[in-house]
């Protein structure tokens, strides 16, 4: 099932920002309030790790707990509000074509690499080192303690009834996209997947492109 | 050149025990109470088991684990939940941390689900659900928050609301419909069930017994929670833990090699 589809009147020409975001790379932006970030899958079926800081005081983070307890609900869509670790709004779902998106999935890493598929997958490419290589960059104030449990924009990660937790075949397809509003300063993380492990990415990452407005 | 493999490495290993040892009075610790609200921290040594008793059959223990000798290290939620398949925890699962390892396996467990999803409750959403009672009219009566209980045990051993994660919540149970949605299962709780948590490596332990943000009782009524520490010594190598699949196999093997 899939939530409430909305699209977006915003015009891509008029975007102080637009960058392609490659497969394995991360991008760190500073977002201004009431500024908007659109991400889109440019070919379909990507996973987009992120994470998300007040920006001037990075202790406050994004936080999967508080988004899920103010909806009541599991996935992302239009209207969800994205909560802090202090349970203040940090951005809004303002348009969406995609129709779910994961909190639960966290990132990639070579460890859990090791864990989940094989001892000797530690060398492969993951988000975590993504989060690393970003947050170690001239200036950030990010350390790895900062970096909480992340949303995956366009993964499906159905929870059953039963308890049970499953990676479905992504219901995202080229051109799909969401866009938040920042509902404070904030700083974007985010991880473009290179898991080769499993269909999250349909075994085949893929760019995407992030877009920002200013008040729209 | 050999693959690296579960054959290669086995002699590389810290000690697995044969098998794992149940649970004996003669083996217990130490013993300790928390009233319905409290908060609690301290280091279950690799080797020890901390039982959570649910006295009342109305206890809600959210629960952090940091490895007590880096605790950039700390219990991940989401991969704890991918390597097993599952998005509840019982008798079989084990805590992993962000770095591949087991912080500690559920080696034994009476309720049959503990909630991995849902979080503490915080203390607005408190307040609005059950109303102010602050320590000068209520004195230890007062309501406390898991959100707080959480932060204050984490302050008290330098560590930051930047090390928050997502805790277990054991002994509740949030059920997801279709579309996501949660329902907390109201009956899921009986007096006297425990949980066994083996820790298999040297882990700081922060405990709230504050109640479950979804339980839909209208009073601010927490359960007690008695804590048990006994020696029950790491998973042995025909442990249910460890067989439970594949991936706990190997996550194993990265929490003995941290030992040697």
């Amino acid at each position: 099932m899939t939530s409430l589809l909305k699209t977006s009147d915003l015009n891509p020409s008029r975007a102080v920002v637009d960058a392609v975001v490659p497969a394995g790379e991360p991008w760190l932006h500073r977002l201004g309030r009431g500024q908007v970030l659109r991400i889109v899958d440019l070919e379909g079926n990507q996973a987009v790790d992120t994470v998300f800081f007040n920006a001037d005081d990075p202790d406050e983070h994004y936080s999967l707990t508080h988004t899920i307890q103010a909806q009541g609900a599991l996935y992302l869509g239009v209207g969800s509000r994205l909560m802090s670790s202090d349970a203040r709004p940090m951005l809004t779902v303002v348009a969406d074509t995609c129709g779910r998106h994961d909190t639960l999935g966290g990132a990639c890493s070579c460890e859990s690499n090791t864990v989940r598929y094989g001892l000797d997958k530690r060398p492969m490419h993951s988000c975590r080192d993504s989060f690393m290589a970003a947050i170690m960059a001239d200036g950030s104030p990010l350390q790895k303690r900062h970096v909480a449990s992340n949303i995956n924009f366009f993964m499906n990660v159905p929870v059953t009834p039963e308890g049970g937790l499953t990676f479905a075949d992504g219901i995202s397809a080229p051109g799909k996209y969401v866009e938040l509003r920042a509902e404070m300063d904030v700083l974007v993380l985010i991880s473009n997947c290179p898991q080769l492990n499993n269909p999250c990415n349909a075994y085949n990452p893929t760019p995407v492109r992030c877009l920002v407005w200013d008040d729209a | 050149m050999a693959s690296s493999n579960v054959n290669v490495s086995a002699l590389a290993r810290a000690a697995v025990p044969e098998h794992s040892t149940p649970f004996a009075n003669e083996r217990v610790l130490w013993t300790d109470a928390m009233p319905g609200g409290a908060h609690w921290s301290g280091v279950l040594r690799r080797g020890n088991t901390l039982r959570l008793t649910d006295a009342e059959g109305r206890a809600n223990v959210s629960a952090l684990f940091y490895n007590h000798e880096d605790r950039s290290e700390r219990y991940n939620m989401p991969d704890t939940l991918k390597a097993q398949h599952t998005a509840h925890l019982t008798t079989g699962c084990v805590c992993y941390s962000d770095m591949g390892r087991i912080l500690c396996s559920i080696s034994s467990d009476t309720c049959g689900w503990h909630d991995p999803l849902c979080g503490p409750l915080d203390a607005g959403a408190m307040e609005a659900k059950y109303g102010e009672a602050r320590y000068q009219t209520h004195r230890n009566e007062m309501h406390r928050s898991g959100h707080d209980g959480l932060l204050i045990e984490l302050a008290k051993w330098g560590l930051t609301r930047r090390d928050m994660a997502a805790p277990v919540n054991f002994f509740s149970k949030a059920v997801a419909d279709e579309h996501g949605r949660l329902r907390f299962a109201t009956g899921h709780r009986a007096a006297g069930q425990h949980v066994d948590l083996r820790f298999e490596m040297n882990v700081l332990v922060v405990l709230s017994a504050a109640p479950h943000p979804l339980d839909p009782i209208a009073i601010y009524a927490p359960g007690p929670v008695k804590l048990t520490a006994w020696r029950s010594g790491t998973a042995g190598a025909d442990d249910v833990c460890r067989t439970r699949c594949d991936e706990n196999a190997r996550g194993f093997v990265n929490t003995e090699r941290y030992f040697l």
